[in-house]
């Protein structure tokens, strides 16, 4: 057929010579650039040992905060879950009784806190609206789990530890 | 029929009308917020002073403006009348200012508050007041009253509106709270903290703008944005109450009853303690449906336009089997 374009190459196929029929050295260059990777520099880390450094606003798993007196600071206003766009933030809040007071700072406290951790899309919006700067998204990589229950994180895994530990 | 005209637009009232009731008529942006004046309330009004306008022309008679910025609950329209709301900047002034002078004693603890999200004043300070408070003192301080065993009094929150006196004397028959002191130490209460036992005395919880008055069976119940209103009405024995009511459902359960508020936060009627406290469960009521809340209120977020819950892995036995072994499983892999 007639080309339409004059950029088709005939290829020619020509007969290999002897040594080229070896393949030794194509097998040697080969091994050349496998060789030359064993002295290069990593660019995988291994990762639950060695840690990447973070970038300043990295946003990783919910902690919340204490106050200088390591009293709770949440006071379970609902404005995170209100703003948090993928529903993963619910909580009961309760009264905080008398000889309280030295645990949370306001006289209503978040007696259940969970997130889901599946439906969390990390997007920061729960930091933004709090109003008591209470939740933060300044913890590591949210671990990977096998149950999707376990996903759910209540306040044994969200609340920071007491000062004096 | 008095012509007045409020921000150019002209309306026909009757003589007597206060000029907000004139501005209420045409309905919208004009008209003036209020946080004292409550029409359903013979003689309240005149003490927040949030409804400021500008007379521009006193009649048709006598033109001359009004020296100084009314309050339009507490003046009647003349005929011929010029009132200047939004669109007087000393009026959006006068107003900030006024905002700020409410703000001065109260602790904005929204966060903690129950009102918020339904509050006036909430929504007063987002729409006219300015983000930092110029006040360097220690606001003043009470503790919190029950008054009887259904309903708190926060004192520090209250603006002394005197709403709640007002339902107390004209809406139950014996009021047995009142203001007490005067000037900047007037507080709500009652003589030795005596319960108000009263067929309506619920009221002054719905009447309240603020959080001062709220009601203790919803107390951190939750917040009113995640409750769903759904509107109710039941035969009520009470001769005064017809049982029209605003039910606020949490998933299946009724957590707080309130009447029925209409687009100015007032209530349509007042309803009784029994249907406001102690009828809380869906077979009391006949369900008329979801309430319509508008869109820039912050109960409608996350609401959706069905009164059944949304299919999730709990009411749906397809979805429990395939995640049963999920369920059932009690230690980690």
């Amino acid at each position: 057929m007639e080309p339409l374009s004059n950029k088709r190459k005939v290829i020619a196929f020509k007969p290999l010579n002897l040594l080229e029929r070896t393949y030794l050295p194509e097998i040697a260059k080969g091994m050349a650039i496998t060789m030359k990777h064993f002295f290069k520099k990593d660019v995988t880390i291994r990762y639950p040992e060695q840690k990447r450094e973070f970038s300043e606003n990295f946003r990783g798993q919910h902690s919340l905060k204490r106050d200088e007196d390591g009293k709770e600071r949440c006071t379970a206003c609902g404005l995170c879950a209100l703003s948090c766009p993928a529903e993963a933030i619910t909580m009961t809040a309760a009264e905080r009784q008398p000889g309280e007071e030295n645990l949370y700072r306001e006289e209503k406290y978040a007696a259940v806190y969970e997130i889901n951790m599946l439906r969390c899309i990390f997007c920061g919006l729960c930091e933004e609206a709090c109003p008591k700067e209470a939740i933060y998204l300044d913890g590591d990589i949210v671990p990977t789990d096998f149950l999707r229950k376990d996903f759910i994180y209540g306040k044994d895994k969200l609340v920071e530890p007491p000062l004096n530990q | 029929m008095f012509k007045v005209t409020i921000d150019g637009i002209p309306v026909e009232v009757e003589p007597g009308t206060s000029i907000l009731n004139a501005a209420r008529q045409i309905g919208g942006d004009i008209v003036p917020p209020a946080m004292c004046y409550y029409s359903k309330l013979e003689g309240s009004g005149g003490k927040c002073r949030t409804c400021l306008v500008q007379v521009s022309k006193g009649s048709e008679k006598d033109p001359r403006p009004m020296p100084k910025l009314v309050a339009s609950c507490r003046t009647t329209v003349m005929d011929g009348m010029e009132v200047k709301n939004i669109t007087s900047p000393e009026v959006i002034e006068a107003r900030k200012g006024v905002v700020e002078m409410l703000l001065i004693n109260h602790p904005l603890d929204c966060p903690v508050c129950d009102q918020a999200g339904e509050c006036h004043l909430q929504d007063l300070g987002f729409e006219h007041g300015s983000a930092k408070t110029r006040y360097e003192f220690d606001r003043r301080k009470f503790e919190r009253i029950d008054i009887g065993d259904k309903i708190q009094l926060h004192m520090t929150r209250c603006i002394l509106c005197y709403r709640c006196v007002f339902t107390a004397d004209q809406i139950t028959d014996r009021r047995v709270h009142g203001i007490l002191n005067r000037g900047d130490h007037s507080e709500i209460s009652t003589y030795i903290q005596q319960a108000v036992d009263n067929d309506f005395s619920g009221n002054v919880i719905d009447v309240c703008p603020v959080g001062a008055l709220t009601d203790k069976t919803f107390r951190f119940k939750n917040r009113v944005w995640f409750t769903k209103p759904v509107e109710a009405h039941r035969d009520c024995d009470h001769e005064k109450c017809n049982g029209k009511v605003t039910l606020w459902y949490k998933g299946e359960d009724v957590i707080r009853v309130t009447a029925r508020k209409d687009v100015y936060g007032e209530v349509e009627e007042f309803i009784c303690n029994t249907c406001r406290f102690d009828k809380k469960k869906t077979a009391d009521w006949v369900i008329e449906g979801p309430r319509k809340v508008s869109n820039q209120s912050v109960i409608s977020s996350n609401h959706y336009d069905t009164l059944k819950p949304l299919p999730v892995v709990k009411t749906n036995p397809l979805l429990q089997e395939a995640n049963k072994d999920q369920f059932e499983r009690e230690t980690r892999l």
